[in-house]
């Protein structure tokens, strides 16, 4: 699976399935601060990976995750490792 | 000690998912009971039950707090909304004031199946969600329109089996009586699914006649043979006179007394002796007569046994003034969690637009429940005070007397 593929998978996931506004969905917007994803919602997203990529996310990698360009390169270097 | 009104109702029911539907149904006699294949193919003895569609929040409600909301949540979401806006309670009101809830329930099955089954599939626990703990607890009715709401009063759920609704309305009557609390926000909520009735349809309680579904709810019947299991959700907005009055807001009802017993014998069949002490112990709270009530609203789930004894225990105390007696379980089935307080919406509109809703399918009472003078037909009548009663599992009751607001 390409970069830009799997960019725009992760982000209709957001879309359809956490619901963030399609006109937050920047580069650099702040997962937290700018998209509102909560301690609750990082636990959907671990259910949403999986079924989507079939790789479970591990909490203690997530700490540097900040941004969407941070998740989306956690994201292509799990799948890519795998 | 403050006067308890009731200032707002809201209701979703198997018989109208709004206050004019229900009216309208309670009027005409209609049932909300359907036959479900799904039950049959999965190995009911009785795939009868009362059966309403699910509220589609999406778009209403954000995903937060939907996620966390089983069926019967959403089902109590829409019916506290009616009745908030019934009691002209908006959300800067509820942001500046201390409004609490007290709501009934007493299960919430699916989620529990749900979660399981993933975990059992699964292997790993991060694979259930975040929504799933939040709508398994049976707290998940109070603890999910709390956060919606954003109520800053009291905050709890009552599980009293099939009493729950009624013993919710009691205990903030209790609680607003004592000047603890000016507004909380009341009810009873029943989930609809096969899931969480299986364990019920193996006692044999349900009733078999699959052939009439309409038909098979008939409380007091002769030939009655159990019980219909339904759901949905009632609120009523409990309020002080005093808050009422500062708002001016309109007044359906005045709570006047609550009773409450524990049968103290068998876990599911029930007994004469419970019932009566909580129907005196209410007409005593109220300072009012046996002869004051205009209308029991029973409890009477269309068993053999159960209606045999409420019958007895009305009589022994309504036997002189014979008010109305009728069954609204024999158009909505057995609501359950719910029952309690959605017989007090119904009750309430019957007050209020003057008539009695009818026990349909009484075709012929038996020996004991032909006492009772039960209304079998929508009848015109003038109700100044009513008692609703309310009995479940473990032989606990609880009676409701409502009156008429006078000044």
């Amino acid at each position: 699976m390409q970069r830009e593929d799997i960019i725009l998978k992760i982000n209709q996931l957001l879309i359809d399935e956490i619901e963030i506004d399609e006109t937050q969905i920047t580069p650099i917007a702040n997962l937290k601060k700018d998209l509102g994803i909560d301690s609750l919602d990082f636990v959907d997203l671990f259910v949403i990976i999986e079924n989507n990529f079939g790789f479970k996310m591990k909490a203690e990698e997530m700490t540097e995750v900040k941004t969407l360009t941070d998740f989306y390169d956690y994201v292509v270097k799990r799948i890519n490792s795998n | 000690m403050s006067r308890v009104v009731i200032t707002g109702m809201g209701i979703y029911s198997v018989i109208g998912k709004n206050l004019d539907d229900v009216k309208d149904s309670l009027c005409q006699g209609k049932s909300g009971i359907i036959f479900d294949p799904v039950r049959k193919a999965m190995g009911f003895r009785s795939a009868l039950t009362g059966m309403v569609q699910r509220p589609v929040l999406k778009g209403v409600l954000d995903r937060r707090l939907r996620i966390g909301l089983p069926v019967q949540g959403e089902y109590a979401y829409i019916a506290t909304l009616e009745a908030l806006k019934a009691a002209n309670i908006d959300q800067p009101f509820l942001d500046k004031h201390e409004v609490g809830i007290l709501y009934g329930n007493d299960s919430s099955a699916v989620p529990v199946v749900e979660s399981v089954d993933i975990l059992r599939s699964k292997k790993d626990t991060m694979m259930i969600g975040s929504g799933y703990i939040f709508q398994s607890m049976n707290s998940t009715v109070s603890m999910n329109l709390s956060v919606i709401f954003r109520l800053k009063g009291i905050n709890f759920t009552i599980s009293g089996a099939c009493a729950s609704g009624s013993h919710a309305i009691g205990i903030g009557y209790l609680l607003i009586k004592e000047g603890l609390q000016e507004i909380i926000i009341c009810g009873g909520a029943q989930e609809i699914n096969a899931e969480s009735t299986a364990s019920f349809d193996a006692l044999n309680a349900f009733s078999i006649r699959e052939s009439e579904p309409t038909k098979a709810s008939r409380p007091f019947d002769r030939d009655r043979d159990g019980l219909v299991p339904s759901g949905g959700a009632a609120t009523i907005i409990l309020e002080s006179y005093d808050s009422a009055v500062k708002r001016g807001a309109k007044i359906f009802g005045e709570v006047v007394g609550y009773g409450f017993s524990s049968n103290g014998e068998h876990i599911s069949l029930p007994n004469v002796d419970g019932p009566t002490r909580a129907m005196l112990m209410a007409l005593k709270d109220a300072r009012m007569s046996a002869s004051e009530i205009d209308y029991v609203n029973a409890h009477a789930t269309s068993t053999p046994a159960g209606d045999s004894n409420e019958a007895k225990s009305i009589d022994s105390i309504f036997g002189k003034s014979r008010p109305l007696v009728s069954s609204t379980k024999s158009m909505t089935g057995h609501e359950m969690w719910m029952g309690g307080a959605s017989e007090i919406v119904y009750s309430t509109l019957m007050m209020e637009y003057s008539f009695i809703a009818p026990n349909i399918n009484l075709e012929q009472p038996d020996e004991v429940t032909s006492v009772l003078n039960i209304a079998r037909v929508t009848t015109q009548k003038e109700i100044g005070a009513f008692l609703s009663n309310s009995f479940g599992f473990g032989g606990t009751n609880s009676a409701l007397v409502i009156r008429k607001f006078i000044p």
